[in-house]
């Protein structure tokens, strides 16, 4: 009886799930495998042998700005958590301070700092650093290009993302027991082994989700690489959107391309997940 | 074990719920007919209008107007493309009542049956059109629209940015300009101007013809010419001087002139397209008589007045086009700057030259396709 009443309060869950994770799933298959006029067919998979360029350069883009993510949030989250609660009130503000203005806005903001006749470039010009470079090297430049490049697009994912990487690792260093790590220097480890053989595996966990919730939406993102990327970086959320919005509606292909992704990542997922084998509390359900 | 039923239990609700969920979509738009004509139904005296236009495309003081006019409720929306628009309307996502896409985009709702003839008698207005915006290709008989707009592609360029006034579409191609010039991001504008630039037709479905066009942006796009692809992003980019060059509408450019007076605007020698955006009404449209309405209002030589003021595109009313210069000097004060207006409101030397987009067939949109993925690989 009891079990039964604690089970009613999963309902809403359980509806929510099914018709708005489920059930689009279960669209995108049967989008995928049929043509518009509703058969089955395979051609949509067979077509995406094009795109191979745009999966290597998505995946390639994402793993770097997670790897960059990882590189500044581990250590800022490390320093964080070892703080006065102060430190960590103020810490914790600045990171989130970003995100309550909209992404698209922040992106946009990018835009004109990278520009030709942007912030940097402007500061720079009138420092004379151009000048300067010019004189050194016979150079003739004056401006560095940076809208339109890979970096401007790993950099707007970096910018966007970092908080989600910073945020899980933060909570879950934040949680350790110091008993723990005065164990181990009693035991005569010194601060590197303390942080090789305790720290770091304690705080596996928070990398792992830390790590996907950076990743997945960076191999997905297609504002930050239309926005950054000048169009010219297309990425699988470009090639997606053009199926459903742009000039050929064709979302059966869509929908193939979106499955394909979909199992990449969830293949890149159950790798990291037995990369972190051992650690109970890991990320994947 | 009992993760495995508890996993089975989600799938076969989730399932469930999926069936149903499609059953409902189907049968939706009949309640909802039956909701909506009650709403417009003239016992309860609430009548709507869905429209559906383009961003920043309208006096929007005029809709105000008409709501006070008329009673009627407007659902102002607004679509970012054509293409947009148009996978909307597939989905079934929208219930718009009118729409106003461009020509080509025009005559291809009318091949799918998406569109229903007009009931001229209700719009008085459509006399006062232009007889050259009458009867165009994309809806021969005139049975279907009535125009709302009308004008050019161009180059857009900034004369402190370039050594020589651009005449040609070559500078679009030309790597003297490298990392400073726009490409719209649109695959039948882009590949339209290479084709200009070729002499051939921009409405070709030659496959030949269109590959050599694709060679042309492709070889641009390896030497680096081009900054970015844009649609909107393009007012930021040009105002600021953060690119020399980049192919858009005259409508367009008139905005960022106010921003930029260093920009210019050229109908390139080789011709380029001109187009005209016409109010339609859907098949399946619930509002037919307030549609009819509105669309006479906008037709109104008043209305077309208030709106080439507002958003700089060319008015197809012949007495709006004719009035416009003086209704400026009344406004402003000041004479209206007849180079300007003439970018506006092309003459006709340079539509002579430009050429309207016919829809292409099926095959041809695809190839269009995917050579435009192809360039962004």
């Amino acid at each position: 009886m009891k079990k039964n009443k604690r089970s009613l309060l999963a309902v809403p869950y359980v509806v929510w799930m099914a018709l708005f994770v489920v059930a689009p799933i279960i669209m995108v298959v049967v989008y995928a495998f049929s043509t518009a006029s509703g058969g089955f067919t395979l051609d949509n998979f067979t077509r995406m042998g094009t795109y191979t360029v745009i999966f290597t350069r998505s995946f390639k883009l994402a793993l770097i700005a997670t790897a960059v993510c990882l590189l500044i949030g581990y250590p800022l989250s490390y320093i964080m958590a070892r703080e006065g609660p102060r430190f960590q009130r103020v810490g914790m503000m600045l990171i989130m301070l970003p995100m309550w203005v909209n992404f698209l806005l922040r992106t946009y903001s990018w835009m004109s700092i990278l520009e030709k006749n942007g912030l940097i470039n402007q500061f720079f010009s009138a420092i004379g650093l151009f000048d300067l470079i010019n004189a050194v090297f016979g150079t003739n430049i004056e401006y560095f290009h940076m809208i339109g490049t890979q970096g401007a697009v790993v950099l707007g994912m970096v910018y966007n993302y970092l908080p989600f990487m910073i945020l899980p690792i933060y909570s879950v260093i934040v949680k350790l027991d110091n008993s723990l790590l005065e164990a181990a220097r009693d035991l005569g480890a010194n601060s590197t082994a303390v942080f090789r053989k305790v720290i770091f595996p304690l705080s596996l966990p928070g990398i792992l989700s830390g790590v996907t919730m950076v990743f997945v939406p960076s191999v997905s993102t297609f504002a930050i690489s239309r926005l950054l990327g000048g169009g010219t970086q297309m990425l699988l959320g470009d090639l997606i959107e053009q199926q459903f919005l742009g000039g050929a509606y064709n979302p059966h292909l869509g929908s193939a391309i979106a499955l394909v992704m979909m199992l990449i990542v969830i293949v890149c997922m159950w790798v990291m997940n037995h990369f972190g084998e051992g650690e109970e509390q890991a990320v994947m359900l | 074990m009992k993760k495995l039923v508890a996993l089975t239990l989600a799938g076969s609700l989730a399932l469930g719920l999926f069936l149903t969920g499609c059953s409902v979509e189907q049968v939706s738009s009949e309640p909802n007919e039956t909701v909506s004509s009650s709403e417009s139904g003239a016992d309860t005296g609430d009548r709507v209008l869905n429209v559906c236009n383009w961003g920043e495309y309208i006096d929007e003081s005029l809709i105000t107007q008409f709501e006070e006019e008329t009673g009627i409720k407007v659902n102002y929306q607004t679509a970012e493309s054509n293409e947009a628009l148009y996978s909307l309307l597939k989905s079934g996502g929208a219930n718009y009542d009118v729409i106003c896409p461009s020509d080509y985009m025009i005559s291809q709702l009318i091949e799918e049956d998406m569109l229903q003839p007009l009931d001229y008698s209700k719009i008085p207005n459509f006399e006062k059109i232009d007889t050259r915006f009458k009867n165009l290709s994309y809806d021969p008989e005139n049975l279907y629209t009535v125009p709302y707009t009308w004008g050019t592609l161009g180059i857009i360029y900034n004369t402190t940015m370039v050594d020589e006034p651009i005449t040609s579409w070559s500078a679009m191609f030309d790597e003297q300009y490298a990392g400073d010039v726009l490409l719209i991001n649109n695959s039948r504008d882009a590949l339209g101007m290479a084709l200009y630039y070729l002499g051939y037709s921009v409405n070709t479905t030659d496959e030949a013809q269109i590959r050599e066009a694709f060679q042309l942006l492709s070889d641009a796009v390896s030497k680096g010419v081009y900054q970015g692809k844009v649609m909107d992003e393009v007012f930021q980019k040009m105002e600021q001087g953060n690119a020399a060059i980049a192919t858009y509408y005259a409508g367009d450019y008139l905005t960022m002139l106010e921003n930029n007076p260093d920009l210019a605007y050229v109908v390139p020698e080789e011709g380029s397209n001109w187009f005209v955006d016409a109010m339609c009404i859907l098949k399946d449209a619930q509002n037919v008589d307030e549609a009819h309405e509105w669309i006479n209002f906008l037709a109104s030589t008043e209305a077309n007045l208030a709106n080439m003021d507002y958003i700089w595109y060319a008015s197809p009313n012949a007495e709006a086009l004719e009035q416009y210069p003086a209704y400026y000097e009344e406004t402003y004060g000041e004479p209206l700057d007849m180079e300007l207006y003439e970018i506006m409101a092309a003459p006709q030397e340079v539509l002579d030259r430009c050429e309207a987009y016919l829809v292409l067939p099926e095959a041809t949109r695809t190839l269009y396709n995917d050579l435009w993925i192809e360039l962004g690989l």
